[in-house]
């Protein structure tokens, strides 16, 4: 009897699987075309899945073991289930090697269920609670149909009874693992994560390697959408990336402004797409909503504004604008899903048509049109602050070995002092700098992270113009911003460029023995990565590195190197400053706090800015490692000194 | 708009008449603020049909500055072609009065060009409507008569009734403009229309240059309780204290000019 149900169960399970796909499919398409290698991406795929994906699963060690016990069962169970019992193929072999699957999957399973019975709030509930149980409908049932297959137990054990109960239990498990796969349960996560790996919108990021820039709005046909309206204004694989969401909540659990109590939940507004791109209300969604905002209240269609001006649509924009762009989530994401990019392709739309840039973000922008700064400072008052120092300026040099980007730090009396430390140190090092002087503009990080794509493209053209007149080796800058600016995404414009940190490059003049040290007789130091510098580049040992050489020992933050969490002020965060329950500033000092440091090292005058105003009684002190290296120089040293770094005052002044 | 309206009436026609601005630090050509809240105050309008009109030339620059109004939501502006020397206000008389709209809004004062802010005075007087400046809100336009507020100095406000059609001007107590966005602006169009230009002779042989921010007089406080000193941190820089000579002679100007000098602290 099951000789002849079970074919029919596992081919009307595929067939109805295929069905399902043909709609799932249909429905990426409807987003706006993007070439990829369809080819080339699906070869690469399962490399990007066992390679790339499982190394982001794998920072919770019980879950990744948990899932490739339970997929890799699956998957084998499934390809030989169907071999062995759809076609019926008596191989004693091949039902062994199935039973053997079906056990994997069940203790994979067993182990799904554990997490499922307290599970922690990030995780989403509702059909995701009972995807344990059909996991383990699917393993025990298929296990106990091969018995007999494999010679364990006579064909005609038990009477159609038990047959039909087997039937019915091997059936539900079909539904969830090959029906629901494709028609929207909670296995749709790998149909559409598998094709969502093939023709990743970033195939850069995997093999170790690294896509974080921004992509460029085509502004030169005034018929190309200036970006994100509606759901199906999102590129298909965008859209197939939010379809291939798993709902395990890390993004949420790293998220600043979610922590902070602002509205935004990087998990909802995934699901929010995909309720979006199918078009329906978010009151089936069963995780934890945006702070504040109850479920159900709002609801979009593939063709409907996902932001409305008036009234409510799919998003709110306070949840758009509450973004840092700190890209945690995308660290996070097992899934790779590209958070950060479709929040700024919504803000383009809603400060390029909308004209609707919250807060303070209408005046930075007018300001960096008129000024091309975001203060509305004198352009001409750039080197103010240098009037002492006596830079050397490129348009007098033409050429130099380094030239040092300032970054509109220029104009921030705090900055000021980390540039004078640099510029010290440099000049410690007998380094060939110059500047631009009055010929620098903002990077135009700020415009782009608000969504004003234009001025972004405008400032990067005429920055790309002034620095095309010069010749220098590399660009130095103490400003993450416009070091990821400049480094990847003047790229798109024509401007290509090797770019350090400050930290990095003065990690090379320590390593090359042009800088000596005095002895570290502070206090206890930790590191803030900033997240332009570390998250968006990689680089987190530069910074270490420097503080190490002045022989200074890190005490770690518990959140810190790739996890390190934002200091609230990316992504013109402090300029739309959407309203909290808390301050994410604070949050970090309160991790700087937890390490007993009284000094936090960073390398970014965002996060100088954002952690020095956090009001608080004992509050550590806040220093550029720029500052921190320009404090412990050896002033009389030669310049350029011969040898080793010498860490030791004495060994220097005798 | 409010059940009793003449359902027969026509939407009221208002127009902004808008100028190419000057920003104050770089000098580049933007939309002027004035203008700009003028803009902004036809749009925070309801019922009323807003158009745009700028008169002046049709250069890359100001074309630009002119789209920072489209920004704003507009489809077009209506351009009368100027050359750049020319005297615009006959043709923007011209223009009103071929166009009859209900209301003209406009900023008190260019951010370049002359800047006498003149022109809203000359066009009331060639057209023969009244003039209320310092606007601050528009309440309402019933019946061919407008409710407005007007500022006046300290946050103080007059309403006043005014017979349509009229002008009216609009300075920096007037809420601020809305964002200007790039699509809208880029979509915008410049409608072209011809009238014939008036050389401005006398601005011809004018120099022109930058102005410069006047002195502020010092304010002496001698206040000796908070209530004194948020007194005089209010009250306005009133003179009162001066002296008109007529007839004098240099010395007797000299000397008067001295003492005052002497009097202020200026001189020792």
């Amino acid at each position: 009897m099951l000789d002849t149900l079970l074919p029919i169960l596992l081919f009307s399970a595929l067939a109805l699987a295929a069905i399902g796909a043909v709609k799932r499919v249909r429905l990426w398409r409807q987003g706006r075309p993007s070439p990829v290698p369809l080819l080339k991406g699906l070869a690469a795929m399962p490399r990007r899945y066992l390679v790339d994906l499982h190394h982001v699963v794998a920072r919770d060690k019980a879950m990744s073991n948990t899932h490739v016990a339970t997929a890799g069962g699956f998957v084998l169970a499934a390809a030989l289930a169907i071999i062995v019992h759809g076609f019926g193929l008596e191989s004693a072999i091949l039902a062994w090697v199935l039973l053997a699957a079906t056990v994997c999957m069940f203790v994979g399973s067993l182990f799904v269920a554990r997490r499922r019975r307290n599970p922690p709030a990030r995780l989403s509930k509702g059909p995701w609670m009972r995807l344990p149980k059909s996991l383990i409908a699917f393993s025990l049932g298929v296990f106990l149909v091969t018995l007999p297959t494999a010679g364990v137990l006579p064909e005609d054990l038990g009477s159609w009874i038990l047959a039909l109960v087997l039937a019915g239990v091997v059936a539900w498990g079909l539904g969830e693992l090959f029906f629901g796969m494709t028609w929207g349960g909670p296995m749709k996560h790998a149909f559409a994560g598998a094709l969502h790996l093939a023709f990743h919108r970033r195939p850069e990021r995997f093999n170790e390697g690294r896509s974080t820039g921004l992509k460029a709005l085509n502004l030169d046909n005034p018929d190309a959408p200036l970006g994100v309206e509606t759901p199906k204004d999102f590129t298909w694989n965008q859209l197939l990336g939010f379809d291939a969401c798993v709902q395990c909540g890390r993004c949420e659990a790293a998220c600043p402004a979610f922590a902070a109590g602002q509205r935004l939940n990087p998990k909802k507004l995934i699901q929010d797409m995909v309720v979006g791109m199918a078009g329906g209300s978010d009151a089936k969604y069963a995780g934890s909503p945006y702070p504040g905002i109850p479920v159900g209240e709002h609801a979009g269609e593939p063709h409907g504004p996902i932001v409305a001006r008036q009234g409510t649509a799919l998003v709110d924009a306070e949840t758009l604008w509450s973004c840092t762009t700190c890209r945690a989530c995308v660290e996070e994401c097992p899934m790779m899903i590209e958070h950060v990019d479709a929040i700024v392709d919504m803000r383009r739309f809603l400060t390029l048509e909308h004209g609707n840039t919250p807060n303070k973000g209408a005046e930075v922008l007018d300001n960096l049109i008129a000024t091309d700064n975001p203060g509305g400072f004198d352009p001409g008052s750039r080197m103010h602050w240098a009037a002492d120092l006596n830079l050397p300026l490129m348009a007098d040099k033409r050429e130099a070995e380094v030239l040092l980007w300032l970054g509109d730090g220029v104009f921030d009396m705090r900055n000021q002092r980390t540039l004078r430390a640099l510029v010290k140190v440099l000049r410690a090092a007998d380094v060939d700098f110059a500047v631009l002087g009055n010929e620098e503009r903002d990077s135009g990080d700020v415009a782009r992270r608000l969504g004003d794509e234009a001025t972004f493209q405008s400032l990067a053209k005429r920055n790309i113009a002034t620095l095309a007149q010069y010749r220098f080796e590399r660009i130095v800058t103490c400003d993450p911003h416009s070091f990821h600016i400049l480094k990847n995404e003047y790229g798109e414009l024509g401007g290509n460029y090797e770019v350090f940190h400050h930290s990095t490059y003065l990690n090379r003049l320590i390593e090359a023995g042009r800088l000596s040290f005095k002895a570290w007789k502070g206090t206890s130091v930790t590191y803030h990565d900033p997240c332009y510098l570390g998250r968006y580049n990689g680089e987190y040992e530069a910074p270490r590195e420097v503080l190490k050489a002045l022989g200074i020992e890190v005490k770690e933050m518990a959140r810190s190197g790739y996890r390190s969490r934002c200091c609230g002020g990316g992504g013109g965060a402090p300029i739309t400053d959407i309203p909290g329950k808390q301050r994410i500033p604070d949050m970090r000092m309160n991790d700087v706090r937890e390490t007993g440091a009284e000094l936090v090292a960073v390398g970014c005058p965002q996060c100088t800015a954002m952690l020095e105003g956090v009001v608080a009684e004992d509050r550590a002190e806040i220093k550029d490692i720029a500052e921190l290296v320009a404090d412990a120089l050896v002033e009389d040293a030669a310049p350029g000194g011969a040898g080793k770094t010498r860490r030791n005052a004495e060994e220097v002044a005798l | 708009m409010p059940h009793n309206a003449p359902q027969s009436a026509t939407r009221p026609n208002v127009a902004v008449l808008v100028s190419v601005g000057h920003h104050p630090l770089t000098a580049r050509a933007r939309r002027a603020d004035q203008d700009a809240r003028a803009v902004e105050m036809a749009l925070s309008l309801n019922d009323i049909q807003a158009s745009l009109i700028h008169a002046g030339c049709h250069d890359a620059d100001s074309d630009a500055a002119l789209c920072g109004y489209l920004g704003m939501g507009f489809e077009a502006i209506e351009l009368i072609e100027q050359s750049s020397g020319a005297d615009v206000a006959p043709a923007l008389a011209e223009a009103l009065r071929d166009a009859a709209p209900q209301l003209v809004l406009s900023g008190a004062r260019a951010e370049t060009g002359e800047g006498s802010g003149l022109l809203p005075y000359l066009l009331a007087e060639s057209l023969g409507w009244p003039i209320v400046t310092g606007l601050a809100a528009v309440e309402s336009i019933e019946h061919g008569v407008a409710t407005v507020l007007q500022a006046l100095p300290r946050g103080q406000r007059r309403r006043l009734r005014v017979r349509l059609p009229a002008i009216a001007t609009v300075e920096s107590s007037a809420p601020a403009a809305r964002q200007s966005a790039f699509g809208p602006a880029r979509r915008g169009e410049l409608t072209c229309q011809e009238r014939p230009g008036i050389d401005d002779e006398a601005l011809a042989e004018w120099r022109v240059q930058p102005a410069r921010k006047r002195p502020k007089r010092l304010k002496i406080v001698k206040a000796t309780s908070a209530r004194d000193r948020f007194k005089a941190a209010a009250a306005k820089a009133e003179g009162g204290g001066g002296q008109v000579l007529n007839d004098a002679t240099p010395e007797q100007g000299a000397e008067a000019i001295f003492k005052l000098l002497r009097e202020e602290g200026v001189l020792r």
